[in-house]
């Protein structure tokens, strides 16, 4: 039984095909397809047959309104907005409790280790480094996760998401890229490593590489209590307007819209040099809407997207709880390493309008954007181990103490913003694209182009003397 | 029964609530072929459904589907306005 | 299309598309338009028994799962959803070297009843590749709600392979589903497809080249279906044909390179 064809025949078949092509000039390929679709459509007729009744065309009304010239992007607004509200608020109480049970568990270890005699170097390692590393990126990322990409998965399954990319396209498309990158960057609200492999929803390649690359310029998840908490604590403050829970709102709006500016921004830049070609065919079914699932969505979203990315962080964060805790306590000459390093990069965080331990509190948070917050409290109490101040008055004087302006807190905003993918996300990158040197740029130009937004936004506000 | 036949227009010059009768296309290559995958062989009626509000795409109900096809692509389809 | 051995095709499926099949399963290939509540079929059928991936030195997802029925084993392969097999994208190069040379038990076509003279375009270009072949008319209970009634005897009648109506979403007609999979697997039921008939000039060319084909190809696939896909002008059915089916042993294909080309250069 011939499982396979032999060398010599494929040969032959090749020569049969080479004939075919010469002798029927004209590529059968339209006949016959429209052959297929004749006999599908004839047949479809024949077994279906609709009521009399007219019946309400629910699904073009509801489109309608939803990609109306006036409503539709109110309306998408409004729902990203929503999104956003229900993760925030709903994600407050569960962290807490994560956060409590995860300490409540630290200290059991701690009584561990101190009855089986470890030395503090261990205990350190292990449970001031590795396991707080982790738990901390697990109570702070789980929680926003576990709301935001079902509500995500609801949206889709309802058949809203594709009136997105139909609102959208002509922007994108102008921008160099594809209209499906909308809802690429959109998952990047949750978080940038999902976002990265949802761009496998585009189909050409140089867009599908233009919609990786802007990914992170939405803040995910992990960026947004950074953004919240250091508007409401020195931005809304600064700026003077009353009510501050709104000012701090709005700040935070401002910041994602400059985020999806500069998506554009570079998307049009890198269409015109690196990724140069031209834009790609875009077909976009707009399928009925459909009630969803809640309960099976709700369910698969956690199970694929949830826990996927928890373990890829997971996975980055433990090695890099324990290099923090050792550079923050071993000590060479008379400070930390920690402190050392900090020392060094002074100069140039100053330059673009940060200090020596917020930049190092960046780098050092590479592998998960929740992180840098606590590396940074830890660098300036010199506490040897992350930790969180509950009381944001208590967090405020200990940045004022270290030389904070408005300035400092805006373009801290910004450099969370704009810079390098968490360690989580390039690690996806590199397995998307295969590709060293994608991956590479994939840091670099976000990176630059945060360092070049704060350099600007330092310059200018001192050159005018606003702080 | 209308003996003068309307001249060939593009599908993208077709309003929200215009229905048309594919002519032929116009597009090549890739283009065309995903066309042809969708269903828009000649004698195939179109309808026009939507229009984003930005402008483009403009959706169009094809063989009992909504589909979003950009301008570009919508003036490479030379329909008959019914 | 001659059967291939429970060994080698488990031997084929791991080497040419990275799928670990064991010798008593029965694989069914799941094929369907995009937004046809495929994967609610999918999951309905397999429920918790699934993995997903990629596949190989390609970033389309790939997602296998297992069910049992009357004490057989199945391994069911979702392809990526399409609207015909036609190779113009990749989604539509796997499903179709899927269906074409992984050489599964059972091609289920999974077609949206509300849209039924589109999705058909599908399932008639699958019936042309493959006999093994069963229709699944889901997404019954919108089609109610819209008012519109399909008449699945005739369906069935008139495509001559097995026609089941479900509504996956409310697990309704799942079980009836599986019996005909199993059917078509096992060999109980044959189905014979309706061949497409095309205009006169095609016909004959058909004709003439299954005369020169059919001795070449020796039953792996389907004489006619080959010569319409050469007819048509497609371009990759040889260097896919030589990719699986030529007997020498290939090297097996390092992900890195196969991938490469189609990303952007420099």
């Amino acid at each position: 039984m011939a499982a396979s064809i032999e060398r010599e025949d494929i040969h032959r078949l090749h020569a049969i095909a080479r004939q075919v092509r010469t002798e029927y000039k004209k590529p059968m390929r339209d006949g016959i397809v429209e052959k297929i679709y004749q006999h599908s459509q004839s047949i479809a007729e024949e077994v279906t047959s609709r009521s009399e009744r007219r019946r309400i065309d629910w699904d073009g009304r509801l489109d309608a309104i939803l990609t109306s010239r006036y409503f539709g992007f109110p309306i998408m607004l409004a729902l990203l907005g929503a999104v956003f509200w229900v993760t925030i608020a709903g994600a407050n109480v569960p962290s807490g409790l994560l956060a409590d049970g995860f300490g409540w568990l630290e200290g059991k270890l701690t009584d561990l280790f101190m009855w089986a005699g470890a030395p503090a170097w261990l205990h350190g390692i292990l449970v001031l480094g590795l396991y707080r590393g982790v738990s901390w990126v697990v109570s702070v990322m789980l929680p926003p996760m576990a709301i935001f990409f079902p509500l995500f998965a609801l949206l889709e399954d309802f058949g809203y998401l594709p009136r997105v990319a139909f609102n959208l396209d002509r922007l994108f498309k102008k921008a160099g890229g594809h209209g499906k990158q909308s809802l690429t960057m959109a998952m990047g609200f949750g978080c940038n490593a999902a976002g990265i492999i949802s761009c496998r929803i585009i189909e050409s390649p140089r867009e599908r590489m233009i919609a990786i690359l802007t990914n992170n310029f939405v803040p995910c998840n992990g960026r947004w209590p950074t953004l919240i908490l250091l508007s409401s604590l020195f931005l809304a403050g600064a700026v003077g307007i009353g009510a501050n829970v709104t000012a701090a709102a709005l700040i935070v709006v401002g910041m994602v819209l400059f985020g999806i500016m500069m998506t554009l921004f570079v998307s049009w830049a890198l269409s015109k040099t690196m990724l140069r070609g031209v834009p790609s065919h875009f077909t976009l079914e707009l399928p009925p809407y459909r009630k969803p699932q809640f309960g099976r969505t709700i369910v698969r979203s956690v199970y694929d997207k949830t826990l996927f990315v928890l373990k890829r962080a997971v996975i980055t964060a433990a090695p890099a709880g324990i290099v923090i805790w050792l550079l923050a306590n071993i000590t060479v000459g008379d400070q930390h390493v920690l402190d050392h390093i900090a020392g060094w990069l002074t100069p140039f965080a100053h330059a673009i309008g940060l200090d020596g331990y917020i930049l190092m509190a960046f780098l050092l948070g590479l592998p998960a954007n929740e992180i840098v917050v606590p590396i940074l409290i830890m660098g300036y109490m010199a506490s040897g181990a992350m930790v969180e101040l509950d009381d944001m008055n208590a967090l405020k004087t200990l940045f004022l103490e270290h030389g904070w302006t408005w300035l400092t807190a805006l373009n801290v905003m910004l450099f969370s913003l704009l810079h390098y993918p968490c360690g989580t996300t390039i690690y996806t990158i590199a397995k998307e694209t295969k590709s060293v040197k994608w991956t590479v740029l994939a840091a670099l130009i976000p990176l630059s182009i945060a360092v070049a937004v704060c350099f600007i936004v330092a310059q200018v506000v001192r050159y005018f003397g606003w702080v | 029964m209308t003996e003068k036949r309307q001249t060939a227009i593009p599908l993208s010059e077709l309003a929200p609530g215009g229905r048309a009768k594919v002519l032929e296309l116009s597009a090549e290559g890739l283009v065309r072929r995903r066309l042809l995958d969708l269903g828009v062989v000649p004698q195939t009626i179109v309808e026009v459904i939507l229009r984003s509000p930005i402008g483009d795409p403009t959706a169009y109900r094809i063989r009992g589907t909504t589909i979003g096809l950009r301008r570009e692509d919508a003036r490479r389809i030379m329909v008959e306005p019914l | 299309m001659k059967r291939l051995s429970a060994e080698k095709r488990v031997e084929l499926l791991q080497r040419k598309f990275g799928i670990e099949a064991s010798v008593e399963q029965k694989v069914v290939a799941l094929a369907g338009n995009p937004n046809t509540g495929k994967s609610t079929v999918f999951n309905a059928l397999t429920g918790l028994n699934q993995h997903t991936g990629n596949w190989p030195g390609k970033t389309v997802g790939n997602a296998q799962g297992t069910f049992m029925h009357k004490g057989q084993p199945f391994l069911l392969v979702d392809l990526p959803g399409t609207y015909s097999l036609l190779p113009n994208s990749v989604d539509e190069q796997v499903a179709r070297d899927f269906i074409c040379f992984g050489r599964p038990d059972v091609t289920l076509v999974v077609v949206d009843a509300t849209a039924l003279e589109r999705n058909l375009n599908l399932a008639l270009q699958v019936m042309e590749m493959t006999d093994q072949v069963v229709l699944c008319v889901n997404l019954m209970d919108e089609a109610k709600r819209k008012g519109i009634t399909v008449d699945i005897e005739g369906l069935a009648q008139k495509l001559g392979v097995p026609v089941v109506a479900t509504a996956a979403r409310q697990r309704q007609g799942l079980s009836e589903l599986k019996d005909r999979l199993f059917d078509v697997a096992a060999g109980k039921v044959v189905p014979s497809p309706l061949v497409l008939r095309y205009d006169e000039e095609v016909e004959q060319a058909i004709c003439e080249l299954e005369v020169q084909l059919a001795p070449l190809l020796k039953g792996t696939m389907k004489a006619r279906w080959v010569a319409l896909r050469l007819l048509d002008g497609d371009s990759t059915l040889l260097e896919d044909i030589e990719k699986y089916m030529a007997d020498a042993e290939l090297p097996k294909h390092t992900l890195g390179r196969e991938v490469s080309p189609s990303w952007p250069q420099a």
